[in-house]
């Protein structure tokens, strides 16, 4: 342990007691539901009832889209919970205009959020007018994608190493009666799998000129043109999935009905809960294997303004026993996300969490889609992809018609 | 309604029963603050940018041409007019012709009645689930003939984009016309057995009594009928969500389900309220003709 994680860890002992003398019952709410998801948000749980505060688990079944709403709407209509769960970036950034969530950067400075926090564009999506308002716990990834190692044996064909390789042994893996990409239902799930398709084939800074500047030119022209694509490819190879979830989705490649998915870190918990080895059982490749470039998206908690002191002082402790270096290593290990700080050790990471610490350290980082787009742009291009990959007439010239104009018209 | 202006038209009207008016004006005031005052907001916030927040800063008839131009709310559209137009069709009936049977004086009518009736006991979400499963080609209806044999039988409505909403009125109806044979069975009921006796003597068929006889006095049963079912079908989203959630695709959406995934999901509550302004001006449009022939100009009939 070095010496500014034992700084981190003193600042934690040192809220112990002020936690324990204001002992206060905190209800957090967040949509981690999966197995893979409870299982790490209890390590939350744990070290925060450890602090003799208690948390209030408030659970909300349904992926972010149907938790979203039910948190906004408590928080507007005054009945806030102590903390909940948000995708950092644009989601919450209203409420925090509207002087509903809690300014944090007191907590912040004591603990030196600032020099503990990596990659800083963490801390910068919960800054809004240079005071903090989110604790980040995670980094999240999207660009993964998870192999059946089975299915492909099965198959008679070796593991891709690049998507390339993956649209070559489809057939195969078609004729054997495996699906060979799974994509559920769920629109988000679609979106998503462009927007990795996006930044493995055009690369980084077209990403970054479409999402971060809205450019519409660079989303109208040939790069582009190339993703959708590859979409097209994706689509065709998606077909016969047949589910809705993300979990189910996974589920499909963990039992090898499913040659493969393309999901963000979160499905490796869904692997580690079923007892899969990265490396034999299933194979994982960031960035699609063809440009290893990660999104640092991921979840972070805000705090609704309480009235109750004795809530609001336990707020605090909770904020910072969430980064706390034990906390931070014991969750990311059962989420299959990474840690915010670069300081703590993950030497019980396995081979995929270490080949996303490793592109991590290279910096070779973009921010992810929420921190870039508004909720409502991003609901656009959910309709439009969810449509994409259902409606096999679509063709690949119109749909990129219409994300140009989705582009466009963002603000 | 309806029984408040049946023996209207007297003069002094508004003097009488002062008490029973007194008594009624909170929900007078219940009406006008909170249903009229809600739409008027409601509409009022339509021509605003708001987002996740309402503000009042007003942007003319943007939110109006971009919902117009946005694919899915033409697929919503498109949609409701035809889960509407066969629902209505096939509940009315289906509904009648049930009633119709039950009132030949069979035998366990009661039984009958009840196990009608039963499937509008479980909410639409229960019923979505329930024929979520049974439409489904793994362990549906699907599944079940091909195990008795027919190995070739495909019945997976969910899953294609173009009969999507087809599997859902199976679902509407299933729930839907067991309230809707009751209703005309209650107007059945309310036929005076003289009626039948004179059509009996004058020699006319039985199906011809009904059509040109009994349903011409049933008008007041249909007409309530057809709001509960006009009704039930521009709300429709619960069912839509537990079956499909709006796939493949965007195969099944509806605009209710429009409405509130672009006022909570998308945050963009000004596009979300422009197009519930125009559910509310689709049911005004149909209503308003109807409630003017029939409380307006319907005086005289009474």
């Amino acid at each position: 342990m070095n010496l500014r994680s034992f700084a981190a860890a003193l600042a934690v002992t040192v809220a112990l007691p002020l936690g324990a003398a204001s002992a206060a019952d905190l209800e957090v709410t967040h949509w981690w539901t999966s197995g893979g998801e409870a299982a790490a948000v209890a390590e939350l749980a744990k070290a925060f009832d450890a602090t003799g505060n208690h948390w209030v688990d408030g659970a909300i079944a349904g992926a972010g889209s149907t938790a979203r709403p039910i948190m906004v709407s408590r928080i507007t209509g005054g009945d806030p919970m102590a903390a909940t769960q948000f995708n950092h970036g644009r989601q919450a950034e209203e409420l925090v205009e509207a002087g509903l969530m809690r300014d944090l950067t007191d907590v912040a400075t004591r603990e030196k959020w600032k020099d503990i926090i990596k990659p800083a564009s963490l801390l910068d999506s919960c800054t809004i007018d240079g005071k903090i308002y989110c604790a980040p716990v995670n980094i999240h990834s999207w660009q993964w994608l998870w192999l059946s190692n089975a299915a492909f044996k099965q198959a008679g064909v070796d593991v891709p190493k690049n998507w390339d390789e993956f649209v070559a042994a489809a057939p195969a893996l078609e004729k054997a009666g495996i699906v060979p990409l799974a994509v559920g239902g769920q629109a988000w799930q679609a979106a998503g799998a462009f927007d990795v398709l996006m930044v493995a084939i055009a690369g980084k800074d077209t990403f970054q000129k479409v999402f971060g500047d809205k450019d519409e030119e660079v989303a109208a022209g040939p790069e582009i043109a190339k993703v959708f694509k590859a979409a097209d490819d994706a689509r065709r190879m998606s077909k016969g999935t047949n589910v809705q979830d993300w979990n189910q989705a996974t589920n499909m490649v963990i039992t090898g009905k499913a040659g493969g998915q393309i999901m963000g870190d979160w499905a490796q918990g869904e692997f580690q809960l079923a007892g899969q080895k990265a490396g034999t059982d299933y194979t994982c490749l960031p960035g699609l294997g063809v440009n290893e470039v990660i999104s640092t998206g991921g979840d972070a908690f805000y705090f609704p303004l309480l009235k109750d002191e004795e809530k609001s002082k336990a707020q605090e402790v909770l904020a910072s026993t969430l980064l706390s270096p034990a906390t931070q290593v014991a969750f990311n290990l059962k989420k299959g996300s990474l840690p915010v700080r670069g300081d703590v050790d993950l030497a019980a990471a396995n081979d995929c969490m270490k080949k996303g610490l490793d592109i991590l350290a290279k910096g070779n980082v973009i921010q992810g889609t929420d921190q870039l787009l508004s909720a409502d742009s991003q609901k656009q291009k959910e309709d439009l992809f969810s449509e994409f990959f259902a409606n096999a007439s679509m063709t690949p010239e119109d749909a990129q018609k219409r994300f140009t104009d989705i582009i466009a018209s963002a603000e | 309604m309806a029984g408040h202006t049946r023996g209207s038209g007297r003069p002094n009207q508004w003097s009488r029963n002062l008490n029973a008016k007194f008594a009624s004006v909170p929900m007078i005031l219940t009406a006008v603050v909170i249903f009229l005052g809600g739409t008027i907001w409601t509409v009022v916030y339509s021509f605003t940018n708001s987002k996740l927040l309402p503000r009042l800063s007003f942007v003319g008839l943007d939110q109006y041409e971009r919902l117009w131009a946005a694919p899915r709310w033409l697929m919503s559209v498109q949609n409701l007019l035809i889960y509407g137009f066969f629902s209505l069709v096939f509940s009315l009936v289906i509904g009648f012709v049930l009633a119709a049977l039950m009132d030949q004086k069979i035998r366990f009518e009661n039984t009958f009645r009840t196990i009608m009736l039963y499937p509008f006991a479980l909410s639409f979400i229960v019923t979505g689930l329930v024929w979520q499963w049974l439409l489904n080609p793994e362990f549906g209806i699907q599944s079940v003939v091909r195990s008795l044999g027919w190995t070739s039988f495909a019945f997976d409505p969910l899953y294609n984009s173009n009969i999507v909403i087809y599997g859902i009125l199976i679902a509407a109806l299933w729930q839907g016309t067991g309230l809707v044979m009751c209703l005309m069975l209650a107007g059945l009921r309310g036929i005076d057995e003289d009626i039948w006796k004179a059509t009996r003597v004058d020699g006319i068929p039985m199906w011809k009594t009904y059509l040109l006889v009994i349903i011409p006095m049933m008008r007041g049963v249909f007409i309530t009928t057809l709001v509960i079912i006009a009704s039930g079908i521009v709300k429709v989203y619960d069912l839509v969500v537990a079956q499909t959630s709006g796939g493949p695709g965007i195969a099944s959406e509806v605009p209710a389900k429009y409405v509130y995934d672009y006022m909570f999901q998308a945050q963009n509550l000004g596009q979300g309220f422009a197009a519930s302004t125009m559910m509310l001006v689709t049911v005004a449009i149909i209503i308003v003709p109807w409630a003017y022939l029939e409380f307006g100009g319907g005086r005289k009939r009474a």
